[in-house]
């Protein structure tokens, strides 16, 4: 077996666990910290303190019947968690997690995980078609609406650190905040990155796709079983995404205070980094209503994408001037 | 149910190419309880939503006409289920009034420290409810935990945390004592200073507010032509209250205010429950310092002799105005006994306000109305 193929193999194995365990770690962080936040114990039952409920919720999603519902389209149907799970997966090829661990570093990094967290809008689409139900089409409406919507400030303000770097690869970027994490000088852009992350994956207080008292539960209404599960993996691995984005771009990817641990430093610093951005994610849910959807898109229009243009814009004749 | 007795026609003269129903329940997470609301949608807005009842429908009122007063009397504790007493208090008022039996100033006191305890239980779950409809998650089980402080409190001298079964045709059926009175004070002021949590938490998120203002509005005119009372008739300006413009029991003694909206719309009615909680402590506040010794049953017989005629009794219930009315033609077993639920004309607003609206500002609307349905559906 030629050396190539079974580093990729060893990687492709590598991203699928990874991509199992954040789900639980994130799903057992969600339900524990919203258990504090809202002054209950949460998670008990299972192990010390509710550890292993992630991994017999696991076990009993795989168990369950995937029901199809009548009269909707079962291939479709079918496609669209695998759909919608593929592509989230794709990115953890290319994020530094530190200086040496990266499976492939290309120079297109940036655009590559971009490219492939945009697919997930086609995978929402489809299972809210295909589920014959009006509220999944409801929830697919906004979902999609949202997600093209939504996309143009969150590029608008990646652009940004894109012309202070003039590169699209991350360990670039990285190295490249030397000296201090591009937060300080582009706090305008971070903000408008991180509220634009929240709704490209459909977080409240913009979870506007699965508003569950309006429609109990959006496009994934009809799915159950290892369908909602991939939905939900899905979910999870996206925000670890875009918070591993942000981690990069922002608050300098791996880098941190040396640590007696050699080589483990980077990914200790780049996990803390990644796991704290996520919890202000959660945070949030639990704590704000949810927005209404003509109201999410005229923030969007109004005011992220303006103040991402004019940051924009600022940063280009600062670099110029520079 | 046949469609072709609802109302399906169009209500407004927009051209609709691609509308469509929508059915919103008798399973869904905001309607609290089997109401459904059939929605004629275009893309999503409401053309026209028609609420649908009679799922939940016990006949409470049939029975009524089966029974005497005290084998009636846990049914009136299953209609409104999120605050009972009163409507305890008005079916034994109703026979009270119609026998003329002398109520002890006690059990009149008594009377009015549980059910205003008791309104305060359903406006704790009414906010957490409506909260919950715009999304937001948390402030239910900060709610619960004091809702859960009352209820301690009132299963105490009650014997029950939810349908209660507490008042008699002369008073109530124990006494309350010293741990009582001590735990109620203790609980004033436990919730004087959750209401900062509750403003810090909810009334002054702007995300909160920007949901909440202009939304479902209910004009001064509207409230009046649909017979709406209650928070809701208040949050439009409408200063009635029965503890105020008729008093009964002994609530002319106290002082408290009636908290007023004035653009009737959801953040009003909000307002107005607030307000209302604030005002019902001090009203138990009022009632502790003024508790009386005495007799907390009076001598009622244990069959009423009731006699021919006619009666009907008005309390101030957490959702609005409830009216017990009974015809009586002798005996201990009312003829007929016909009851007003607030809640069925605070629904009946649903089809107007819901015009033209969001689906998402209709749930909204709709968590503002607080509607119990059981109640409706009696």
């Amino acid at each position: 077996m030629p050396p190539e193929l079974l580093r990729m193999i060893i990687a492709a194995v590598l991203v699928v666990a990874f991509v199992f365990l954040n789900a639980m770690i994130l799903g057992y962080m969600e339900r524990k910290v919203s258990a504090h936040i809202q002054r209950r114990p949460g998670l008990m039952e299972v192990g010390p303190h509710g550890v292993l409920q992630l991994i017999i919720d696991g076990l009993k999603l795989i168990g369950k019947q995937l029901v199809v519902p009548e009269g909707s389209n079962r291939f479709l149907f079918r496609l669209a968690p695998l759909l919608s799970f593929a592509p989230c997966v794709l990115p953890f090829v290319v994020i530094p997690f530190s200086k040496k661990l990266q499976i492939v570093s290309m120079d297109i990094s940036l655009i590559f995980i971009l490219a492939m967290t945009s697919i997930n809008v086609i995978a929402i689409l489809v299972a809210g078609w295909a589920s014959n139900n009006k509220y999944s089409l409801f929830g697919t409406f906004r979902s999609v609406a949202q997600a093209v919507s939504y996309e143009i400030p969150m590029l608008l303000s990646l652009l940004s650190i894109i012309l202070m770097t003039s590169t699209f690869s991350l360990q670039g970027i990285i190295a490249a905040q030397k000296y201090y994490w591009f937060i300080l000088v582009q706090p305008l852009a971070f903000i408008i990155y991180f509220v634009s992350g929240l709704a490209e994956t459909n977080r409240a207080p913009f979870d506007i796709p699965e508003a569950e008292s309006e429609l109990t539960a959006g496009f994934h209404t009809e799915y159950s079983g290892m369908g909602f599960s991939f939905f939900f993996l899905a979910e999870y691995a996206n925000m670890f995404t875009v918070c591993s984005i942000a981690t990069v771009l922002f608050l300098g990817g791996w880098k941190g205070i040396p640590l007696p641990l050699g080589d483990f430093t980077g990914i200790v610093w780049f996990l803390l980094k990644v796991y704290g951005l996520l919890f202000v994610m959660i945070w949030a849910r639990w704590t704000y209503p949810r927005v209404r959807f003509d109201q999410l898109m005229s923030f969007c229009w109004k005011y992220l994408i303006p103040f991402a243009l004019a940051n924009l814009l600022i940063t280009a004749v600062v670099v110029k001037l520079i | 149910m046949e469609t072709a007795q609802l109302n399906l026609e169009p209500a407004t003269d927009i051209p609709h190419d691609n509308r469509y129903y929508l059915n919103m329940g008798p399973q869904h997470p905001s309607t609290h309880g089997v109401l459904r609301v059939l929605l004629e949608m275009d893309g999503e807005y409401i053309i026209n939503p028609q609420p649908v009842l009679g799922y939940g429908h016990r006949m409470h009122e049939k029975m009524a006409e089966h029974k005497n007063w005290m084998a009636f009397m846990p049914n009136t504790g299953r209609m409104d289920y999120a605050a009972a007493l009163p409507y305890n208090h008005g079916y034994v008022a109703l026979y009270e009034r119609l026998c003329g039996i002398e109520v002890p100033e006690r059990a009149e006191y008594i009377r009015v420290i549980t059910s205003e305890l008791n309104r305060l239980v359903s406006h704790h779950l009414w906010l957490g409810a409506f909260l919950l409809d715009l999304g937001a998650f948390t402030p239910i089980l900060y709610t619960f935990i004091d809702r859960e402080k009352v209820l301690d409190i009132l299963e105490d001298i009650t014997g029950s945390r939810l349908t209660y079964c507490y008042f008699r045709v002369g008073g109530v059926s124990k006494d309350i004592d010293d741990k009582f009175v001590e735990r109620t004070r203790e609980f004033i002021k436990y919730q004087r200073q959750r209401f900062d949590v509750y403003n810090k938490l909810v009334t002054g998120n702007i995300i909160f507010i920007k949901r909440a203002e202009g939304v479902g509005v209910i004009s001064k005119d509207m409230a009046l032509r649909y017979g709406v009372t209650g928070p809701v008739a208040r949050g439009s300006g409408i200063n009635y209250d029965v503890r105020k413009n008729e008093p009964y029991s002994v609530y002319s003694k106290f002082d408290f205010e009636i908290p007023l909206g004035q653009n009737g719309d959801s953040l009003d009615r909000y307002m107005v429950r607030l307000n209302e909680m604030e005002q019902s402590l001090r009203i138990i506040e009022q009632a502790l310092d003024q508790l009386p010794e005495g007799p907390y049953l009076a001598k009622a017989p244990k069959k009423l002799k009731m006699p021919v005629g006619d009666s009907s009794f008005s309390v101030e219930a957490a959702r609005g105005e409830l009216t017990y009315y009974m015809i009586s033609g002798g005996g201990d077993i009312p003829y007929r006994l016909k009851i007003r639920v607030p809640s069925y004309s605070n629904l009946s607003v649903l089809p107007e306000l819901g015009q033209g609206i969001l689906l998402s500002d209709l749930v909204t609307a709709m968590g503002s109305l607080d509607l119990v349905i059981p109640e409706i559906d009696r």
